[in-house]
């Protein structure tokens, strides 16, 4: 198929379709607004159905009941939007419900900014909502690869029954990039979701899905078969991506999304000016590729390990318990809407490369 | 051609977004990679915008530019902002109707293109963004003239009344930036 210019948002929306999706609610909020405007549009070409909730909780409860159908949904929001659904999404992790959640984050704590930011990363990957569960958790940085992902979500929420959610920042949803979707979607063979769904109980004995469980035997039985498919995930699922990684490099940068492109860029003009640094993607932020990041901290030329993040330091902890004292993590960033640019990563490495025992300091 | 960067600045309804656009489906037409990165927040018509393109021969990373290769600016507000931020030897383009003063920057490039008065001239009040979309491709060579019309015909022949006086203003801009920068062919 021919390269098309899409804007992220639209992107993600045909994503979900080409991977078989035809089903999504939503309730609008900047700045994912396009995905349910392209939906609203798309999903009766393809015998779909869109359907735009009275609220984010609503529509939380809505995927619970199509999920317990079998049928693939999905649902877009962004930072306050997505807080709202957090009841479901933990009552669908609980009942073992594939789903695929899109949070296009923009700054908060509460209804903060609409400009982007990454400040969700603790709320997507410790689970925002209560109990012992996760969400696979994915984290595009091109409109290409949010794509590729979309159509790969849909997948390993239905391989696992768990909710799947990809988070990207504003602009992954605002940006315009050429896009390319495959001729036919293939994936993987499953189990037929009607082993499990509620598809009208003919001849065989009805089916309850549910989170509910009073006897305590049962709910820590639950509990522990989510922490064994999350442990799967940690052996099968963990994706990332090494740029300019090379024996000699001083810094270890490690940052995600967007945000990783920005330092790709302030990597290349370092290179050019004879200073090598390399960058360590997560593209799954959970299960998190924490061997991996020691791995690399830990070879021997390391100084200084720089997480870069729109946010104040959230993956950071991620990196602190990878990387377990070994070497010394660092942090810069900024959010609320503002966007590190190139130029200043390239301020902040060369002050660790001259300096490498100093702190950064904030904006 | 190295990596060239793009942004467009004026106010909401001058059509910065589209021009954006029709640069980035270019350079996509052109096998380039390209990113459109729109300024978005809660604006109105008559509020500020504006959008960034980078084209590229390769992968693109970062989508924020600071210091583009080349500023279009469409009104004053987006003057004062953007024309210190031109990268030194690089492009600024000034849509002379609306502005009524010029960089004292002696380190790039500035053409001043009464893109308004052209517009208007042409019978097609809101083409202010196709003439400097024009000037923009005949200064910076940065795509080929008749790719761009090209992708023109396709996304705005929707309007067909205007399509001939669109292409003519492209034309023009081009034109008057080859005759202003004396640089030989014309379209």
């Amino acid at each position: 198929m021919a390269k098309i210019l899409m804007k992220g948002n639209e992107a993600i929306a045909e994503a979900a379709i080409k991977a078989g999706c035809v089903n999504y609610f939503c309730y609008p909020i900047t700045p994912q607004n396009e995905v349910g405007e392209y939906m609203a549009r798309r999903l009766p070409e393809v015998g779909g159905a869109f359907l735009q909730g009275e609220s984010e909780v609503a529509v939380g409860n809505m995927l619970f009941g199509a999920a317990s159908t079998g049928q693939r949904v999905f649902t877009t929001s962004s930072s306050p939007g997505i807080s709202l659904m957090q009841e479901s999404i933990s009552y669908m992790a609980g009942a073992h419900l594939p789903v695929v959640i899109v949070n296009i984050m923009r700054g908060g704590p509460g209804l903060g900014g609409i400009l982007p930011a990454q400040s969700d990363y603790f709320q997507a990957t410790k689970g925002g909502g209560h109990g012992d569960y996760r969400l696979l958790v994915l984290a595009p940085s091109t409109i290409q690869e949010a794509v590729d992902l979309m159509m790969l979500s849909f997948h390993l929420a239905e391989k696992y029954r768990n909710p799947v959610m990809i988070i990207g920042d504003g602009m992954i949803g605002q940006m315009m990039e050429p896009v390319e979707f495959p001729e036919h979607h293939e994936e993987p063979e499953l189990p037929s979701n009607d082993l499990w769904a509620i598809t009208g109980a003919k001849g065989r004995e009805p089916r309850v899905i549910k989170s509910l469980f009073l006897d305590p035997k049962l709910l820590d039985d639950n509990s522990w078969n989510l922490y064994d498919k999350y442990a799967r995930m940690e052996r099968e699922e963990i994706r990332f991506e090494s740029y300019r990684i090379k024996p000699k490099n001083k810094i270890l940068i490690v940052s995600y999304g967007t945000m990783a492109r920005i330092c790709q860029t302030a990597i290349d003009e370092l290179e050019k000016d004879g200073v090598s640094v390399g960058l360590f993607r997560p593209i799954t932020l959970f299960p998190f590729p924490s061997k991996q990041i020691a791995k690399e901290a830990k070879k021997k030329n390391i100084e200084n390990v720089l997480v870069i993040e729109m946010s104040t330091a959230q993956m950071k902890e991620d990196v602190d318990l990878a990387v377990l004292g070994a070497k010394p993590v660092k942090f810069y960033g900024e959010t609320g809407g503002l966007v590190p640019s190139p130029d200043a990563v390239k301020e902040q490495i060369m002050k660790l490369i001259k300096n490498p025992n100093d702190e950064l300091k904030r904006r | 051609m190295a990596q060239y960067e793009v942004t467009l600045a004026g106010f909401g309804g001058q059509g910065i977004m589209t021009a954006g656009q029709l640069l980035a489906y270019s350079g996509m037409a052109e096998g380039r990679k390209v990113v459109w990165l729109p300024s978005y927040g809660p604006e109105m018509r008559g509020g500020t915008a504006y959008c960034t393109v980078v084209v590229s021969p390769d992968r693109i990373g970062s989508p924020i530019i600071n210091n583009p290769t080349c500023c279009c600016v469409f009104n004053r507000p987006s003057f004062d902002k953007f024309a210190p931020r031109v990268r030194p030897g690089g492009l600024l383009l000034v849509n002379s109707s609306l502005i009524d003063v010029e960089s004292d920057r002696t380190d790039i490039t500035q053409l001043l293109v009464p893109a308004n008065d052209m517009a208007m001239k042409a019978g097609n009040p809101k083409a202010a963004n196709i003439v400097i979309l024009g000037a923009l491709i005949g200064a910076s060579e940065v795509l080929s003239y008749k790719v761009v019309e090209k992708t023109m015909k396709e996304k705005l022949g929707g309007k067909k009344d205007l399509l001939p006086s669109n292409i003519k203003l492209l034309r023009e801009g081009y034109n008057l930036a080859r005759k202003e920068l004396g640089k030989k062919e014309k379209v």
